[in-house]
């Protein structure tokens, strides 16, 4: 459905994407990931034809974003940074508004408009200008402004950014249930939304992808990936020491806590070491009050392949 | 150009949806009311035409046409709706075209508002209605003309106060190249041919001879060729930097 290939824009003497390539196929919820000026924005703001690139192109659904950028524009629903709208419109007068640039007229406008109040639950604010709208409601606003023509193709810029987090769980359920019939690509930086929502993260750093991969495999390159974290009376610690150093396939341990009854063991690479340190806990009686595999965390990752030197500063 | 319609709709109920609007419209009529009957003497000239409020109009647009223009693009970039309003299916063209004329037509109202300076001329005396409707085409000429240059302005900034002021510079001296007052000043240093080339560029030369009754297709196609070289560069610079 959207297909990127060596993607680059300079500002200036500054070059904010420096070629990026990647293909999202239909029905695929995609998250763009990465620290704040890594060239997300940029990046969606080409695909959606606001700005051109410097050299490489896309195509959304076949078109090119360059020679054909209003057949693109016609196929794409986007939800800019900050959700901007005409503060002086009323919410109906300007989701008819977008929806007769979108090609409908007259009552058709207005029913398309009259669809989102139930879709984006607008109702209450339906003919309060928006200037004096909560965050909240303006994004729902932003939202709706993005699917009035039911586009196959969905972009968000940092849809949750600056909800609180009932909005944020009703914006996620919003997204999720589009994603039957809608290839969407939205950027975040809030980790756990990637989780909650995306099939595949993308994580971009300086303007190149680093990472692109399932939530799920990204948190497999942490080291904290099946790591252990055992919580056992302090003295029973040493004899706990003891036992872990027996097991094969165990690389790291770290005590941890203030009362030095925790303890963290990481496995080596490629090893799975939470049933055999159950198994040997009961052989030798150890009292152990919490026993806790992680999955490994998202967090770690995406500090790891956006900014390497950092990791080792970690904890 | 489909989409012209719901924009330039848009753009143009925007400025009724504020109180802008009103404040501006009876701000310029007070304006054209006091210039013709105070500072143009309607009264004491013992005339019925409305040569006085035409004389004015030039100055009065000075300060006018670049308020209601400042807001076009200004606006639309300080709160990011550009990047709304450019990821429609919508053309650079359309887009600017449809702000210029719902702009225009602002303007246009306004003028018609004054019409009852023109019932009191009528009222008073036997005035040659063909000559005031000769001055109301060059108004609304001259109008676009300042606006064009509002719009390149506006576009030009984030900020409307900037894009104002902008723009009130850029009309003024091309009101000045055409000004008697500034020509004859000129007049003692330069050669005569320069300054008919300078006063042939200024935006009052063309209008005075509109008002005057002479509809010549000179000075309308000089007010039609100043919009488009003003929307040209309106164009010219959104394509280089909406984005920034």
């Amino acid at each position: 459905m959207i297909s990127v290939s060596g993607l680059v824009r300079d500002f200036g003497g500054f070059r904010a994407v420096k070629g990026i390539s990647f293909e999202v196929p239909k029905g695929q919820i995609l998250g763009f990931l990465g620290p704040n000026g890594a060239g997300k924005s940029t990046t969606m703001k080409m695909l959606t034809c606001f700005i051109e690139p410097t050299s490489g192109t896309a195509t959304v659904g076949g078109k090119d974003i360059v020679k054909d950028s209003i057949a693109v524009r016609k196929q794409i629903g986007y939800l800019p940074e900050s959700a901007p709208s005409y503060g002086e419109m009323t919410v109906v007068e300007f989701l008819s508004f977008i929806a007769e640039v979108r090609g409908m007229f007259g009552a058709s406008a207005l029913k398309a408009a009259e669809a989102m109040r139930e879709t984006c639950d607008l109702a209450a604010v339906w003919d309060q200008p928006i200037e004096t709208l909560s965050k909240g409601y303006r994004q729902r606003v932003g939202f709706a402004q993005a699917l009035i023509h039911d586009p196959p193709v969905l972009i968000l810029d940092e849809p949750t950014d600056g909800l609180d987090p009932n909005q944020k769980h009703e914006v996620r359920k919003l997204i999720k249930s589009m994603a039957s019939n809608k290839t969407i690509i939205l950027s975040t930086h809030i980790l756990e939304e990637v989780d909650a929502i995306c099939e595949r993260a993308v994580i971009i750093a300086n303007g190149s992808i680093v990472a692109d991969a399932t939530p799920g495999a990204l948190r497999e390159r942490s080291r904290f990936h099946n790591a252990v974290t055992m919580k056992v009376a302090p003295s029973d610690l040493e004899t706990a020491q003891a036992m872990l150093s027996g097991i094969g396939g165990i690389g790291n341990v770290e005590v941890l806590g203030g009362d030095r009854s925790t303890i963290r063991v990481f496995p080596k690479k490629g090893n799975s070491i939470a049933l055999k340190i159950s198994e040997l806990s009961k052989q030798r009686n150890l009292d152990i009050e919490q026993l806790q595999v992680e999955q490994g965390r998202l967090d770690e990752v995406f500090r790891s392949v956006t900014k390497p030197e950092a990791t080792k500063s970690l904890d | 150009m489909e989409n012209f319609k719901p924009l330039f709709k848009r753009e143009f109920f925007a400025y009724f949806r504020s109180p802008v609007a009103y404040v501006f419209i009876v701000i310029f009529l007070l304006a054209s009311v006091g210039c013709t009957f105070f500072l143009g003497g309607l009264f004491e000239s013992d005339q019925a035409s409305l040569d006085p409020f035409f004389n004015y109009l030039p100055w009065l647009f000075l300060v006018f046409v670049p308020a209601v223009g400042m807001r076009l693009w200004a606006e639309e970039r300080r709160s990011g709706t550009i990047e709304i309003l450019f990821t429609l299916p919508v053309t650079m063209t359309e887009a600017v075209l449809s702000k210029f004329l719902a702009g225009w037509a602002f303007l246009a109202v306004a003028l018609f508002l004054t019409f009852p300076l023109w019932l009191t001329v009528n009222y008073l005396g036997n005035p040659d209605n063909g000559v005031i409707f000769a001055g109301y085409i060059g108004s609304l000429l001259m109008a676009g003309a300042y606006l064009a240059v509002s719009c390149f302005t506006s576009s030009l900034s984030k900020n409307q106060v900037i894009s104002f002021v902008l723009g009130v510079v850029i009309c003024f001296v091309l009101v000045l190249l055409g000004w008697g007052v500034f020509t004859d000043l000129m007049a003692s240093i330069f050669p005569s041919w320069l300054i008919d080339v300078v006063a042939d560029a200024g935006f009052i030369t063309h209008f005075q001879s509109i008002s005057r009754g002479l509809l010549d297709s000179r000075d309308i196609i000089y007010f039609l060729s100043a919009i488009t070289v003003g929307l040209a560069l309106n164009t010219m610079t959104l394509n280089a930097r909406k984005a920034s």
